[in-house]
């Protein structure tokens, strides 16, 4: 005989039980789905094979990228960290909207900061397994390793991890709002901030009043101390602590808007496709 | 059931066991905008539940029925009024008693692309449920839904997908178990074992089921209380006997039209 749930259990302010709940959820889907799985790990595989090819027609007719081999390619690997990052914790929020789960959910002990938590760890899951056979392709096509950025590689990939969380707290309670016809923010939205976070050339060549936007982000921190590393082989320290500070801040002001919709769902009946 | 005047508050009894759910003047308005005023979903009701009852709200489309099941279940947040729920005020406690009750509504679905099994299990981890694959079992004997645990959700028929609702809303021994529409998609055999099956688990469990239905003869199969809801208002309530008694109609289903074509003519 089975008993009922333990009460201390479902009522524990944040319970690792329900968090692995629905990291379990998001991986039954995965593991159901090759197609989902080649499609992690396809878009940053062409990325790199596109940019590869042309930093190696650069570094022969291009004395900035030839002083820095690879720097486009490690480039576009930390782009796709941001980007993935972003795109899998909204996707996966989108996952129960496709399905109209939200409701069951949220009649549920689930609380919405348990669910923010499975939605970080379903992101991370899902940046590993796109960037990661990307970064290995770089090595065997173009001799180029992005792992010998070394230490501070770390540092770049979880602070474009936390950046790529924060957008997905606002953009997820933006598509909890206004309903599906949001949907498209997941997968736009992060384009907008690519030409001021230096992705590809320094901050330095953006009109001046743009680049006090540029240093707002803390992609832009990350992407002039990978050039820093590459080019003269040292760390910026002050880069990657205003990264995190910056990133601190967006999480803690995401979050509090993803709360803040949540309630104001609970208010106009969105949870259940109802009211408003 | 007690529906007492707006506006008095709730007396408990001495030896009256504590209410499953107490509802006093419940009021819900979905906002005006500059195209639509603003629409008075429910409208001051009140009312209470005792345990092991089962209590119908009937009402026409828009009556205020699953606004008033959201509320309930801590979806919706009321304007005004109070809701308890097995003692704990909903407002500022629900997470007291989400993890005791459970819903079914057709207004919301489980993922389709997870088996029937991976649903089940995710959702007995939120609910904390012990000996998860024996839980599961026992719901696919008792639904009658054991072949269907290998199958993704989204290859079932309306009628299957039902039951898989309502074992998901089991899956936790609810004590009160909140349904909307429970047989609508049911063929009439399957419809009927249901029922059995949902009496037989209120009197084993002594739970409490509140339900919306537009079925009269389920309700009065079913229910020891119907509240019949019009305009966001309770319109009459009592058993079914009562009703029919108090209207001088002979069915149930002649009690609700009745009310029902009086709102439209009005």
């Amino acid at each position: 005989m089975t008993g009922p749930p333990s009460t201390s259990r479902s009522n524990a302010h944040f319970s690792a039980g329900r968090i692995g709940a629905m990291v379990l959820r998001y991986t039954y889907i995965l593991r159901g789905s090759w197609p989902r799985i080649v499609e992690l790990a396809y878009w940053p595989l062409m990325q790199v094979v596109l940019w590869g090819f042309i930093s190696k027609f650069l570094a022969t007719n291009s004395s900035w990228v030839a002083q820095g081999a690879g720097v486009l390619i490690g480039a576009v690997l930390l782009w796709d960290v941001l980007f993935r990052a972003q795109l899998g914790f909204s996707i996966s929020f989108l996952e129960e909207m496709w399905s109209r789960n939200l409701a069951n959910l949220f009649v549920s002990p689930l609380r919405p900061y348990e669910f923010v938590a499975a939605l970080t760890l379903m992101s991370l899951i899902r940046t590993l397994i796109g960037v990661v056979p990307a970064a290995f392709l770089a090595i065997l096509f173009y001799s180029y390793s992005v792992f010998d950025l070394g230490l501070p590689l770390v540092a770049f990939f979880f602070l474009l991890l936390m950046m790529g969380w924060a957008m997905g707290l606002v953009i997820t309670a933006l598509i909890m709002r206004f309903g599906l016809g949001a949907e498209s923010l997941a997968w736009i939205a992060i384009f907008a901030l690519a030409p001021l976070s230096g992705v590809f050339y320094p901050v330095s060549i953006l009109p001046d009043w743009l680049q006090a936007v540029s240093w707002a982000l803390p992609s832009t921190y990350v992407f002039e101390g990978m050039r820093a590393v590459i080019f003269d082989g040292t760390v910026r320290f002050d880069h990657l602590l205003r990264a995190l500070a910056l990133d601190i801040v967006y999480i803690a002001a995401g979050g509090a808007y993803f709360l803040h919709i949540f309630h104001v769902s609970r208010r106009k009946g969105l949870l259940m496709g109802i009211g408003e | 059931m007690d529906d007492r005047p707006e506006g008095e508050n709730p007396v408990p009894q001495k030896s009256a066991p504590a209410p499953s759910i107490a509802v006093h003047d419940l009021t819900k308005r979905y906002g005006a905008t500059k195209s639509y005023d603003a629409v008075k979903a429910v409208d001051g009701i009140s009312f209470t539940i005792a345990p092991g009852e089962t209590a119908a709200l009937l009402g026409a489309n828009g009556a205020g029925k699953t606004t008033t099941i959201a509320m309930l279940t801590g979806l919706l947040i009321p304007d005004s009024g109070t809701i308890t729920v097995l003692g704990e005020d909903m407002a500022r406690h629900r997470y007291r008693v989400l993890g005791r009750i459970n819903l079914s509504s057709p207004y919301i679905d489980l993922p389709r692309r997870l088996t029937v099994e991976e649903n089940l299990a995710v959702f007995a981890r939120l609910y904390g449920v012990e000996n998860i694959s024996r839980r599961i079992e026992e719901l696919a004997e008792e639904l009658n839904m054991g072949n269907l645990l290998r199958r993704p959700s989204g290859t079932l028929s309306a009628g299957q997908r039902s039951r898989m609702a309502l074992a998901k809303a089991l899956i936790n021994r609810p004590e009160v178990l909140f349904l909307d529409e429970p047989t609508a998609s049911l063929d009439p055999d399957t419809a009927d074992r249901i029922r059995t099956y949902l009496a037989a688990y209120q009197a084993r469990e002594n739970a409490t089921i509140f339900l919306a239905s537009h079925n009269m003869v389920e309700v009065e199969r079913m229910c020891t209380t119907v509240m019949i809801m019009k305009d966001g208002r309770i319109e009459r309530s009592g058993s079914p006997r009562q009703l029919i008694e108090q209207t001088g109609r002979s069915t149930l289903e002649e009690v609700f039209l009745d009310i029902v074509r009086e709102c439209a003519a009005q």
